[in-house]
């Protein structure tokens, strides 16, 4: 039955990075968004939420989180917070306290704007299709442009 | 003897339960969601069963990144419903099945199942999701629940074979417990969908339907579908579908398809939802 070896974990990892338009949380991004995640856990109290709200940057400079960190959260700048180890159940804290939509918030991190991004989802989502890998895309333009000549 | 009769999978998206929550659950938009649970609230209300096993993930509500339990039993006598960002949602608490819950957990881990055991928590869409679609509105659940989280959001998450194994302890935990009792097993969260980064919105009609013919299966090959296939194919947050391989595992080689229904899209995500009763190996004609 345990017919599966253990899987090597920088291997596991490396295949992470092959998905196009995706951060996976991994430990290495836990880690580097550690404060992140645990400032936007802080709004689920409402006292909080009202602080916050009352001066972000104050509520924010009490938190250990790098000046670029800060400036992505005051934009709500939601691609640059996956790269700084943001988690989006965590960064879904700060879509409420903003009264977003999940839906709303997350289309931004697309190239859709929110009527445009609930319309693909109403036709069947985003395709699987040229979204599965980096390596296969670069393979299949090159085989392109090479048929093109 | 307490027994297994049935698994259920659902997804869990936060959003059902607002319609639920505001009647919307007929408008144009759920309706076809919603009437692809009517067989199975009325199948419900025929089984009245005594204990639900709810398997599922808590979304950064009850934990945080302070500590991460890869599987965690709830061990609790009652759980409230969690307040998510916008108050906690109007339905009843959860009354737990403490002693039942105990039993499994002292059987899981002299099974080699290290589980971490919650005594005091509350409980989100991941959880309360699911009863409302398989419950409606009442006034109290009409059974217990045993809670059991998962982590699928800091990875490495379980494998998909470690998630069935677990099952297949569950199932021989509850049958090792003296009360006679009608215990359900659900699988949660799913199916395809990502909630981040450029590539959100992703959705796999042809995977996740592949998926739940090989649930449906008499062999367990789904066990072994690796993490990065569900990463690819059904976007980020479709590897909560390893949470369904708890639920058939614990049903054991052979099931039989009660109900199952699919419908895109949910918000940002596909709603899957399989009913599956065990076929025990003797009552299989040669």
């Amino acid at each position: 039955m345990s017919k599966k070896p253990t899987q090597d974990i920088h291997e596991y990892l490396a295949e992470f990075d092959d998905i196009p338009g995706t951060r996976v949380y991994t430990a290495a991004r836990a880690r580097r968004g550690y404060h992140i995640n645990q400032f936007a856990m802080s709004l689920m109290k409402a006292e909080n939420r009202e602080r916050f709200k009352a001066d972000e940057k104050a509520y924010l400079d009490e938190w250990d989180i790098s000046d670029e960190g800060k400036a992505a959260l005051l934009a709500r700048d939601y691609n640059t917070l996956l790269d700084l180890g943001g988690n989006v159940y965590f960064l879904s804290k700060l879509f409420s306290t903003d009264g977003l939509s999940f839906a709303e918030a997350v289309s931004t991190m697309t190239e859709y704007s929110f009527p445009e991004y609930r319309d693909m989802m109403l036709k069947g989502g985003r395709s699987p299709e040229g979204n599965r890998s980096i390596r296969e895309n670069a393979a299949a333009a090159a085989a392109a442009g090479k048929g093109g000549n | 003897m307490a027994r297994i009769t049935a698994g259920v999978a659902s997804s869990h998206v936060p959003l059902l339960g607002v319609a639920v929550d505001q009647g919307k659950t007929r408008d144009d938009y759920f309706g076809p969601i919603f009437a692809g649970y009517d067989w199975t609230r009325e199948w419900e209300k025929q089984e009245k069963p005594d204990v639900v096993i709810l398997v599922y993930n808590d979304h950064a509500s009850a934990f945080d990144m302070k500590i991460v339990p890869t599987f965690a039993i709830g061990c609790g006598e009652r759980y409230k419903s969690a307040d998510e960002g916008w108050g906690p949602r109007p339905v009843p608490d959860v009354e737990g099945d403490a002693d039942l819950a105990w039993h499994i957990a002292q059987s899981l881990i002299l099974d080699e199942f290290d589980m971490t055991i919650i005594n005091e928590m509350d409980v989100d869409h991941g959880l309360t999701v699911p009863l409302s679609m398989m419950f409606g509105q009442p006034d109290a659940w009409p059974c217990k629940v045993v809670p059991l989280a998962v982590n699928v959001v800091t990875y490495p998450v379980p494998s998909g074979n470690r998630c069935w194994a677990l099952g297949e302890a569950i199932k021989r935990a509850v049958e090792s417990y003296p009360e006679d009792l009608n215990v359900q097993i659900w699988g949660t969260g799913g199916m395809s969908h990502q909630l981040q980064g450029p590539r959100a919105g992703l959705l796999n009609r042809e995977w996740d339907n592949k998926f739940l013919d090989m649930l449906e299966a008499d062999n367990d090959d789904v066990r072994w579908i690796p993490h990065i296939e569900y990463l690819r194919e059904t976007g980020s947050e479709g590897i909560e579908m390893v949470m369904w391989l708890i639920m058939r595992g614990a049903l054991g080689k052979k099931v039989k398809t009660l109900h199952r229904h699919y419908h895109i899209p949910c918000s940002n995500t596909a709603i899957g939802h399989i009913v599956l009763e065990p076929v025990a190996e003797e009552a299989v004609p040669a």
